[in-house]
């Protein structure tokens, strides 16, 4: 990887190649008509396991739900031997001091989302400040959002200028920018996002918040994932990838694996470059897991919900 | 864009293990006679030959040959069910028993597509994917037109021709025979077929499907054997119409066998579509079009868009991208429900590409070829393509019929289209491009069957498919295939 110094201009976005949605529904479909079985089918769940984020993003969130959550993370399913940990915890700013001193030691993340997360509707101060407080308070990540209104009207360097503004707040912490694709609407959009994002300093790129429907889709992944490969070849650049919410099965993530796999290569098939944002995708895979170890499905009661 | 030394990785890692289609529930014969009449028989040559598993080379029956007597056999039955009962058989009652054919080929969707890819060499997804549901869809679309044949073409007397002698080729042979077989039995003709040397199994099971359907004996016969077979069929003087599909070099042959003669005749023959691609496509999408348009069939496809044209400006990229994007494709066993690219077709095809891949060095171009390992046995060809190649090169003239791409860049408009029809063939194009008016205008201006924009290799029984100049003569699909079936004029 030969990085280059980032470019702090607002790149050129008429250069962003069109999209073509009945092409991506095709090439989509490809993904999933993959048969992954045996020992490749264990190494994928294995993968998925150690590449989420698990995430709790409520307004009843507690420290005691943080704490249960955080236990989780660390002791997935402790009765199965040679499981991953999860990739991350996710949660809000003032949550973050709770979940670091859980995890404290694990190797676990803590991720914060910030920047008045999920709607972004307020001022730069403020998103600044709510970026500050996360990272004071030990985040190792920040998923910020993007504002989606100044880039549908066309305000591509008020979005450019806040990214770059959020990532020096940001600190040492990892970047990610939502740029929940469900309110960009079209996949042109979503390619000239991501672009923005990038060369904006984003370490990461995410499609939702998960308060937004429709979520994350392999369509509009699949288009970020493009992004990402043309940005690596134009700038030598790595930038990770994190579809969130609405993966909440171990066949839907496998089909994301592959799609990373046939579209990015074995480099991005860490934790260390791809996540997925998710709450209830961890016990489905622990569920396939238990099913190729014993070739029967258990109750989801013998599986800790949190 | 710049493409500098930054690589995508695609070998090693996570792999995907073996995923073989089961096939204990498929039955093959040790040999197959001739069908005929309605049953299967010896046939008179005592003559047999081997069909063969492209990607195993060990034998997967014995295949009757048959010779001039036995096609006199075949005419006869079919003749003799012509004017006894199909010919005269109420439009209506006709269409049910094709409606039944329809139906025994989705119930046996699974052992056709299996069989396919064992004796074809064609990956199992395509053969389970495409093949077989569109020959279900042939027969579905073609048997309601058998009763409304008057509305088809009002004003005009809808009258069958009588025997059909139909040849079909190797690359998609349960397809074919649908292509044929449908909107002749629909129109009320009979047919003598003979399926190809190398890929006889789905036409004799097709045939087994037709005895199930009860479909009155002699309606439909299938000889199997090689090119003297055919021959037989076309000089046959109790046959009234000849549909051909192959190459273009036997094509001209049988042309000239019927030049004379009171038989209709249609030809689906050769091609060397120009794919076209503007810089301001989406392209991603257009790099998935190429890929279909050429790795397809293992580029066993006489609509194979195997002449790219990329704009200047985004040449390096599309380039780029169509090398990373053959890395990801899946070389290997036709059965496993990866393969992409399953085996070629036979020794002959095989040798014929490989022959090209030289041809297309030795005349300057740069040749590059996707990496990976091909299994020992069997007939292999890793997905290639040629730069540096112009108008004048034999890669670029000449019909391959295999994975194996050549690659132009042009400026304008004009050029990319003047090239594009600077070839002896026109069956079919493709475009991509943002733009709507560039679509039309490329696709009034391309001399071809078919052209798809922003697509590629799409595929319905209700659209016509033929050639311009040396790719035939005649449309198959849709009202017009159902047109060359019925006696011409008032």
């Amino acid at each position: 990887m030969n990085a280059t110094a980032i470019d702090k201009r607002t790149p050129d976005l008429s250069r962003v190649p069109a999209v073509d949605e009945v092409g991506v529904n095709e090439r989509v479909a490809r993904f999933q008509s993959r048969s992954i079985k045996t020992a490749s089918k264990i190494e994928a769940l294995k993968l998925a396991l150690s590449m989420i984020d698990l995430t709790t993003l409520e307004g009843q969130d507690t420290p005691g739900k943080v704490r249960q959550l955080c236990q989780k993370a660390m002791h997935l399913h402790d009765a199965m031997p040679d499981l991953p940990h999860v990739a991350a915890v996710c949660v809000y700013p003032n949550m973050v001091g709770v979940a670091k001193s859980a995890l404290e030691g694990s190797g676990i993340h803590v991720a914060s989302v910030a920047t008045a997360f999920p709607s972004g509707m307020s001022s730069l101060e403020v998103k600044l400040d709510d970026t500050r407080m996360a990272v004071e308070a030990g985040a190792d990540e920040i998923d910020m959002v993007i504002s989606r209104g100044a880039f549908l009207a066309g305000d591509h360097a008020y979005v450019f200028d806040e990214i770059a503004a959020v990532k020096e707040a940001c600190g040492d912490a990892h970047l990610k920018v939502i740029l929940e694709t469900g309110e960009l609407r079209t996949l042109d959009r979503v390619r000239r996002a991501s672009v923005l994002a990038m060369h904006a300093g984003a370490d990461f790129i995410k499609t939702s918040t998960g308060k937004i429907q429709p979520a994350a889709t392999m369509q509009v992944t699949l288009v970020m994932l493009q992004a990402i490969r043309d940005f690596f070849a134009e700038t030598g650049r790595m930038i990770g990838m994190k579809p969130a919410g609405g993966i909440s099965n171990a066949k839907l993530a496998i089909h994301y694996l592959v799609m990373l796999r046939e579209t990015l290569g074995n480099a991005w098939m860490t934790p260390e470059w791809f996540r997925f944002g998710a709450s209830s995708l961890a016990n489905d895979v622990l569920m396939q897991l238990e099913k190729q170890a014993t070739g029967a499905y258990q109750s989801a009661d013998y599986f800790s919900k949190d | 864009m710049a493409r500098p030394e930054n690589t995508l990785a695609f070998d090693g890692g996570w792999e995907y293990d073996p995923a073989p289609e089961a096939t204990d529930h498929v039955h093959i014969a040790a040999r197959y006679g001739l069908f005929i009449d309605g049953e299967f028989v010896r046939p008179a040559t005592g003559r047999y030959f081997d069909t063969i598993n492209p990607a195993t080379e060990e034998r997967l029956a014995r295949i009757a040959r048959a010779g001039t007597e036995d096609v006199d056999k075949a005419v006869a039955a079919a003749r003799k069910a012509y004017s006894g009962v199909w010919g005269r058989m109420k439009p209506a009652e006709r269409g049910k028993y094709i409606f039944r054919i329809a139906r025994m080929i989705q119930e046996r969707a699974r052992e056709f597509a299996a069989v396919e890819s064992l004796d074809g060499g064609k990956p199992i997804r395509e053969s389970r994917d495409v093949d077989v549901p569109l020959a279900a869809a042939h027969f579905f679309y073609y048997a309601g037109w058998a009763d409304k044949l008057g509305y088809a073409f009002p004003g005009r007397s809808v009258k069958p021709l009588g025997v059909a002698g139909q040849v079909i080729p190797w690359n998609f042979p349960l397809l074919m025979a649908a292509w044929k077989l449908a909107p002749a039995l629909a129109c009320g003709n009979t047919v003598v077929l003979k399926p190809a040397e190398t890929t006889p199994l789905t036409a004799l099971k097709l045939a087994e499907v037709i005895a199930d359907a009860g479909l009155p004996p002699g309606v439909v016969n299938i000889v199997t054997g090689a090119g003297d077979t055919g021959a037989a069929i076309v000089e046959h003087p109790g046959v009234n119409k000849i549909a051909f599909t192959g190459s273009t070099e036997v094509g001209k042959i049988i042309q000239r066998a019927l030049a004379g003669t009171n038989k209709s005749y249609t030809l689906e023959l050769g091609g060397k579509a120009a794919n076209i691609v503007f810089a301001d496509a989406a392209i991603d999408q257009a790099v998935e079009g190429i890929v279909n348009g050429i790795f397809f069939n293992q580029g066993h496809v006489c609509c194979a868009g195997s002449r790219l044209f990329v704009q200047e400006s985004v040449a390096d990229e599309v380039v780029a991208k169509l090398k990373d994007r053959m890395e990801t494709l899946i070389v290997g066993d036709p059965l496993d429900k990866n393969t992409d690219i399953g085996a070629i077709n036979s020794k002959m095809q095989l040798d014929k590409i490989e022959e090209y891949l030289k041809v297309g060095q030795a005349e300057g171009g740069t040749l590059h070829q996707a990496g990976g390992r091909v299994p020992k046995k069997g007939y292999w060809c890793r997905p290639a393509f040629f730069t540096g190649v112009s108008q004048s090169n034999r890669v670029v003239q000449e019909e391959i019929f295999g994975p194996v791409l050549a690659i132009q860049t042009f400026r304008t408009f004009d050029e990319a289209l003047e090239k594009a029809n600077n070839t002896p063939y026109g069956l079919s194009g493709g475009v991509w491009t943002d733009k709507g008016a560039k679509i039309f205008r490329m696709t009034q201006g391309v001399r071809a069957g078919v052209v798809w924009a922003n697509t590629f290799n799409k595929f319905d029984p209700t659209s016509p498919f033929g050639g311009y100049k040396e790719s035939g003569l005649g449309r198959e699909g849709g009202l017009h295939g159902l047109d060359a079936y019925l006696k011409p004029g008032a």
